[in-house]
């Protein structure tokens, strides 16, 4: 909100019409998530790292996962740090290993 | 056998206990067996809204953990013969309702009334899903507001996963929506959605729209049902809502609140 919004006259900015937007956008998401299960957004962000751990190590505190939801289309943003290159291949060649451990 | 209604709504304060005791003395009136039943343990208010709170020995409470028969719990109303009030308890919590106890008191009322409307409490915890397990039909109180629509929506989920006649597998709840505090000057400068605009997102049968209006706090003053006060717009939606309840196919109309203080006539507002 800017500073001159807010001294708009009431009557222009029609507020009932931005309540039904931001309802009909909110309740659409709120209830698919509903029928997909509670809260996969948890579950999705462990198995997508699980994923990127086998060929990458990674730090779990340094990944983001930001959710933004639409009416046409939502974005699931997940934002990974990447070690150097060369910390990479090292956990390359100690992959085997690990594998062995986690078992 | 009785109809079992609910009346939730998730969000509190959108007025439940005003419906609850509107609607059972309205369908009293229309000569239905009625009985109104308090689900908010711990905080009873129905039996203020009712008048009849001087007269409580035995509560719902009692009944379910066996210390009072129903019949001494019931509270026949002075006004309407056809109506009876369950209070609920003050001093327990939500713990004592229990699924197998609310079922044996539904089930005794179930062959001597023509309804039985539960008043639900707030949230979507035990109160609440213990007074919407055994409906048959749920009144959705709303307010023309974000939050109360979106808890509305809520609501209408657990209906339609939490309830006893989904988790059989029997015909859904039947649900309607009962529009309150409804302003259709805020409506007419765009300040207040309209009614088309919540029917349109939460898609169920409208019940009602009742009006803001002075004449449900003094009602509440008084301790008698607002659809007692003929007069009062909230009175007549409130009569046209029973009519739907019973199955009639009445025109919606949208009543205006009732006149405005001295301060806003004055103020040229159109009354
Ligand atoms: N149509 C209306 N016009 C004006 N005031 C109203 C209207 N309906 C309800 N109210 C007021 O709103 C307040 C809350 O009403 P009520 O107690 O019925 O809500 P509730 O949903 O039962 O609340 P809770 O969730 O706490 O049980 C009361 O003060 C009541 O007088
Ligand atoms: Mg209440």
């Amino acid at each position: 909100m800017t500073l001159f919004s807010f001294f708009r006259r009431p009557r222009q900015v029609h507020s009932a019409d931005m309540a039904k937007e931001r309802l009909q956008i909110l309740l659409a998401h709120e209830r698919s998530d509903r029928s997909s299960g509670p809260d996969y957004l948890p579950l999705l962000q462990k198995e997508i790292l699980e994923v990127i751990k086998k060929y990458v190590q990674i730090d779990s505190e340094k990944v983001g996962v930001k959710l933004e939801r639409g009416a046409e289309m939502s974005t699931l943003e997940v934002n990974i740090e990447l070690p150097a290159a060369q910390a990479a291949k090292r956990n390359q060649a100690a992959q085997p290993a690990r594998h062995a451990f986690a078992r | 056998m009785a109809k079992i209604i609910v009346v939730t709504s998730g969000k509190g304060g959108v007025g439940k206990t005003t419906s609850t005791a509107a609607i059972g003395a309205g369908l009293a009136m229309r000569g239905k067996k009625t009985v109104i039943i308090d689900f908010d343990v711990g905080l009873r208010n129905l039996d203020m809204i009712m008048g009849c709170e001087r007269r409580v020995v035995f509560d719902f409470i009692n009944v379910i953990q066996g210390d009072a028969k129903l019949k001494q719990a019931l509270i026949k109303d002075r006004r309407l013969d056809n109506l009876s009030i369950l209070p609920t308890s003050q001093t327990r919590d939500k713990d004592a309702l229990t699924r197998d106890g609310v079922e044996k008191v539904l089930k005794e009322l179930r062959d001597e009334y023509d309804y039985i409307i539960c008043d639900s409490p707030a949230g979507i915890e035990r109160g609440a899903h213990m007074a919407m397990y055994f409906a048959d039909e749920a009144v959705v109180v709303t307010n023309p507001e974000v939050s109360s629509v979106r808890d509305s929506d809520r609501v209408l989920g657990l209906l339609s996963s939490k309830s006893r006649r989904a988790e059989k597998g029997e015909e859904p709840v039947k649900p309607h929506l009962l529009l309150t505090r409804y302003d259709p000057a805020r409506v007419a400068k765009g300040e207040m959605m309209k009614v088309e605009d919540i029917l349109e997102i939460l898609s169920i049968p409208l019940l009602g729209i009742v009006p803001e209006s002075p004449a449900v706090l003094k009602a509440s003053n008084l301790g008698t049902p607002v659809t007692l006060d003929a007069n009062s717009n909230a009175g007549k939606a409130y009569v046209d809502a029973v009519s739907r309840l019973m199955g009639e196919q009445i025109e919606v109309r949208v009543l205006p609140p009732e006149r405005r203080g001295l301060f806003q006539r004055l103020l040229g507002r159109p009354a």
